[in-house]
């Protein structure tokens, strides 16, 4: 019995690997999936024949029993190169779909191969070709998702970018910061605010912060339930926190909320809440004519 | 949810309230070598702390493994072979709003936690298995 | 190391936690520090989480007991040095001390009950 499942496969990837190769490319060009305007004739065929030289190392160790499973070790050489090439491919600006074009291309060739071989053994010849489709068919979703695990970390780090640039923790006076809360506050975006909010506090040893809402769009519940916690969480490390911006009905909003969370202040301007949280930290705000009287 | 197909990054005994003291540290230790977010560590140790000390009070002592779940995950499963939990919806309502209670923090761990599974058969025991991202949002 | 130390500073009690302390160290603690302000009539207790790497709801409550017991026998409790992620994880789960002071850390403590004392 052969070693591998794939018998045929291995012999025609071994001896015909050049051809195969030549093949596959041409195949993939007529598919749509070779881009030679973003790769040059080289570099696609050092692409797709390290491709192919993984692939001829799996087939020899990783379908012995005929199951395959493309998490196992024997693929790993393979995973590399196609999360490697998919990630280059994709920084050119390949879309995913011809990425998966370009895999599923490697199929005719090799098939075409195995059937001139296994022309009078059709039992072992479905064997292969379902076999070798099932692992091809694999291959072109895994770099699917090596593309969208991209996509998705290069999201991430733009929303926390962003996230960076709409939560600017301000150092108005010694100890004393400030938050200018701007557009919606949902729950993520709430406890990053926090987040901001509790490293400054630690980083300039703030004593009160000023919490703006003028700009927050709107204010329900569960905006003011936010605005609670956080104040909360201010008040755990140990500094002041003052809510500034706050219309009468958004107070009642936040008393009918009942929570207790000891001293938040809360004002209707950022003006006095300027006021308060200078006095809190011992420094007043006086015309200049009065300070030179006292100077005397 | 099993963890069968995880890699296991620790196992410990829970018998006494130094060895919850050790499964602290020690999922601590594991998620900062995994260079998870600072606020996902402390959230999910909390949640250990409170289920290992609830197996050592309450379930008589057990073990805890711990895994890393593909995904950039963690998972923790505690076991132990107690009384189990008679009324499951009640211990994890929130109970330490009482000074007083023996609020068990089971409630506590569910919130910090992103997945929560609790099994429990009366005098066979209770095992819960939960997990945490180790980076990014909630 | 002793996981949990008490230090008398001007006439003030300084608790400082280590971070591998246990229930049981915590509960004994909770026994010295009664003992200790009424023995120094003690007119505050300045507890430091700093080295807290979590405070979970056993201790979040041992904090509140420790609050009630020391205002019984007429001192003030803060607890300092609270991390970030600490405040936010008991944030999270309800537990929002309210019966303790808090300050950024020691100094701060201590000017915040000296005002206190000077009202």
């Amino acid at each position: 019995m052969a070693e591998t499942t794939l018998a045929n496969v291995l012999d025609v990837l071994k001896a015909e690997s050049n051809e195969i190769l030549t093949d596959w490319i041409e195949q993939a060009g007529e598919d749509g999936a070779k881009r030679s305007d973003l790769f040059s004739e080289r570099e696609e065929r050092d692409q797709a024949k390290s491709l192919l030289n993984a692939f001829r190392k799996g087939v020899k160790d990783g379908l012995k029993d005929g199951d395959f499973d493309l998490a196992d070790d024997h693929w790993s050489d393979l995973r590399g190169v196609l999360s490697e090439i998919t990630h280059e491919r994709v920084e050119r600006g390949v879309r995913p779909e011809e990425m998966a074009a370009l895999i599923l291309a490697l199929k005719s060739p090799i098939i075409e191969r195995i059937k001139e071989r296994l022309a009078d053994n059709p039992d072992q010849l479905v064997q292969e070709i379902l076999l070798l489709s099932q692992a091809i068919d694999r291959f072109a979703v895994y770099t699917s998702e090596v593309f969208i695990a991209e996509r998705e970390a290069v999201i991430e780090r733009q929303r926390e970018e962003m996230m960076e640039l709409s939560t600017p923790v301000v150092e108005l006076w010694d100890k004393v910061l400030t938050l200018p809360l701007i557009g919606t506050l949902d729950s993520l975006r709430a406890q990053e605010v926090m987040e901001s909010l509790l490293e400054a506090i630690v980083q300039y040893q703030a004593e009160v912060c000023i919490i703006d809402i003028t700009g927050v769009r709107t204010v329900d519940t569960q905006v003011a339930q936010h605005l609670l916690r956080t104040a909360a969480a201010v008040r755990l490390m140990g500094a002041h926190c003052i809510i500034s911006g706050i219309s009468p009905k958004i107070a009642q909003t936040m008393v009918q909320l009942g929570v207790d969370v000891g001293e938040v202040s809360t004002r209707s301007s950022i003006r006095s809440a300027l006021t308060d949280a200078l006095t809190r930290v011992g420094v007043a705000i006086l015309p200049v004519e009065k300070v030179e009287r006292t100077d005397k | 949810m099993k963890f069968d197909k995880a890699k296991r990054a620790a196992s410990l005994d829970l018998a006494t309230d130094r060895d919850v003291a050790r499964a602290r540290t020690v999922v601590g230790r594991i998620m900062k070598e995994q260079d998870a977010k600072v606020l996902m560590q402390t959230r999910f140790v909390t949640a250990v702390s409170e289920i290992a000390r609830n197996a050592v009070r309450h379930g008589g002592g057990g073990t805890m493994e711990v895994y890393l779940l593909p995904g950039g995950r963690i998972g923790v499963e505690c076991r132990d072979e107690g009384p189990g939990i008679a009324d499951v919806e009640a211990a994890l309502t929130d109970g330490f709003s009482t000074i007083n209670s023996m609020g068990r923090g089971l409630g506590g761990a569910k919130r910090l936690s992103e997945l929560f599974i609790i099994e429990t058969m009366p005098n066979e025991g209770t095992t819960i298995r939960m997990t945490s991202r180790l980076r990014g949002g909630r | 190391m002793k996981s949990a130390a008490i230090y008398p500073v001007e006439g003030v009690l300084l608790v400082s936690i280590q971070d591998d302390i246990t229930d049981t160290d915590i509960l004994d603690l909770q026994d010295e520090l009664s003992t200790k302000i009424s023995e120094m009539d003690a007119e505050g207790v300045v507890i430091d989480i700093s080295a807290l790497d979590i405070v979970d709801t056993f201790v979040g409550r041992v904090l509140a007991q420790l609050t009630a017991i020391a205002r019984l026998l007429d001192a003030e409790t803060f607890v300092v040095g609270m991390r970030p992620a600490v405040a936010m994880t008991l944030v999270e789960l309800g537990m929002y001390l309210p019966e303790n002071r808090t300050a950024l850390n020691l100094t701060h403590a201590l000017s915040k009950m000296r005002d206190t004392a000077s009202e």
